[in-house]
């Protein structure tokens, strides 16, 4: 049974959202995504400062199986990069909803954060699948 | 619910990931398949490879038939227990299946892919009118791979005195029977190791043996990625009913001499090889991306020569890069690869990447 955290976000395409109290979402993939990919041997990240568009495919991962594209859940600017997983990329295996997490976004519309999923609706789209 | 060996309940109780393969209900991986690559390169592990087909072939003309049915030659088992890798081929020379054949006291025993058993079985039944042999399927017979670098002395440990002596002192791709127990130098991964053909209900105990003995259980995945750096093909990727083996890096085990046997196929690769000698007709070949990225199965490649095409690519584990098997013009020199909109240089190598936990190629 994969791991859902109550307080974020989520979108179809199994990335997660958590939003802080500046406007700055950060965004990764979830435990259940990490799970049907497995091992992760290479992650590619968008770059610094470019604007990205929800929907929009902004990141790559790449497992032993498949390599996987990551869409940008929000429209925005990407104001930090996890560096980390350049070189370590099985975090994205271990902890996904913490050290794991791929890129931060300086929302622009607020709003899209409404058509992303709760935890519950998440969990009943993963049950789908 | 597909097939299940009977290790079935062993994988579960080993935290196992089941998928289906070829019909069967499979161990994919019993958590992370990089850590299970890294336990045979480095220590030992056990695969329950029991989906696999064994089929004996017994009576008067088994050599003969088998002289005829296989393009490599089993009068090359000049002792009990000997192993021989070959292609089963069709007439057109395209690969039925690629096996492992040994010789036993009773005759041979050939262990076949799964997902081909249907075919291979109506084939050699259908090629035996005229020999006085038996082909006999043994559903009952187990299969456990163990492999790695310390796989043969915590085997051994668990062996009775006689078995463990003559383990002790069998060589690479051999084997010896005891009884209804077959245990045979061979394997998947290009590690040391053995494999043990034996009754279902001792496979289950010996299973659980070597796991209290700190074997760890080795999933589909991982055998997928060791198998790829050892440079071994698989059945159904690399090649099949569509491909010679001589575009397959399979001619070395084609035997030509004597020139008067008559195996099935024989004109055909005789005619693949010729023709491949005079022109830039495919060959598969090993392939290196230093670069991030993975190579794929069905990526296309181009060369100085032409285009080609990756049949099997992965990630590999022991090497932490990517390696691949392709089939591509013979004598190109230099190849690109298309990943995401980049072309990527890659390096044409020997189709052979990692033998015993190190790097084979240069």
């Amino acid at each position: 049974m994969s791991k859902i955290i109550d307080d974020f976000k989520y979108a179809g395409s199994h990335e997660w959202v958590s939003v802080d109290d500046d406007g700055i979402a950060t965004v990764g993939i979830s435990d259940h995504a990490q799970e049907a990919l497995g091992d992760v041997v290479f992650v590619e990240l968008p770059e610094l400062g470019a604007n990205v568009n929800a929907k929009e495919e902004v990141a790559v991962v790449e497992s032993v199986k498949a390599a996987s594209d990551v869409y940008s859940p929000l429209t925005g600017e990407v104001t930090e990069i996890n560096d980390v997983l350049a070189d370590a990329p099985e975090i994205v295996n271990s902890s996904p909803y913490d050290n794991g997490w791929f890129f931060k976004i300086a929302i622009s519309d607020e709003t899209e954060l409404d058509e992303l999923m709760d935890a519950d609706s998440y969990k009943d789209h993963c049950d789908d699948e | 619910m597909g097939k299940r060996t009977p290790l079935y309940q062993q994988h579960l109780d080993a935290g196992a990931k089941i998928v289906d393969f070829a019909g069967w209900d499979m161990p994919i991986s019993y958590g992370s398949q990089i850590e299970e690559h890294n336990q045979v390169r480095n220590a030992a592990g056990v695969f329950d490879v029991s989906h696999m087909t064994v089929i004996d072939v017994s009576g008067t003309d088994a050599s003969a038939y088998l002289r005829h049915l296989l393009a490599n030659d089993v009068a090359k088992l000049k002792e009990l227990g000997r192993a021989l890798y070959s292609a089963m081929l069709k007439p057109g020379g395209g690969i039925i299946d690629d096996l492992i054949v040994y010789r036993m006291s009773f005759g041979y025993r050939i262990v076949v892919n799964c997902a081909t058993r249907d075919k291979d079985l109506a084939w050699m039944n259908s090629q035996a009118y005229g020999f006085e042999v038996a082909i006999t399927e043994r559903p009952n017979l187990a299969i456990l791979a163990v492999h790695g670098p310390s796989s043969i002395d915590t085997v051994s440990s668990l062996l009775d005195q006689v078995k463990r002596e003559t383990v002790a002192e069998l060589k690479n791709f051999r084997g010896a029977e005891f009884g209804d127990w077959f245990i045979a130098r061979t394997g998947y991964t290009g590690e040391r190791g053995v494999e043990f053909i034996i009754p279902v209900d001792d496979a289950v105990n010996l299973w659980d043996k070597l796991l209290l003995a700190g074997v760890k259980p080795i999933g589909l995945a991982a055998r997928d990625t060791l198998r790829l750096e050892a440079g071994m093909n698989l059945y159904g990727q690399d090649m099949d009913e569509s491909t010679s083996p001589i575009i397959s890096n399979m001619v070395q085990t084609i035997a030509f001499e004597p020139a008067d046997r008559d195996f099935i196929g024989r004109a055909a690769v005789t005619a693949h090889l010729s023709a491949q000698k005079q022109a830039n007709s495919p060959e598969l070949v090993g392939l290196v991306l230093q670069e991030r990225g993975v190579l794929r199965a069905g990526q296309r490649v181009t060369t100085d020569k032409g285009e080609g095409q990756i049949t099997s690519g992965t990630f590999s584990p022991t090497l932490k890069h990517s390696i691949a098997l392709a089939r591509i013009p013979s004598g190109s020199t230099t190849c690109q690869v298309n990943i995401r909109g980049n072309a990527l240089n890659v390096r044409i190598v020997p189709p052979n990447f990692v033998r015993f936990g190190k790097k084979v190629f240069e």
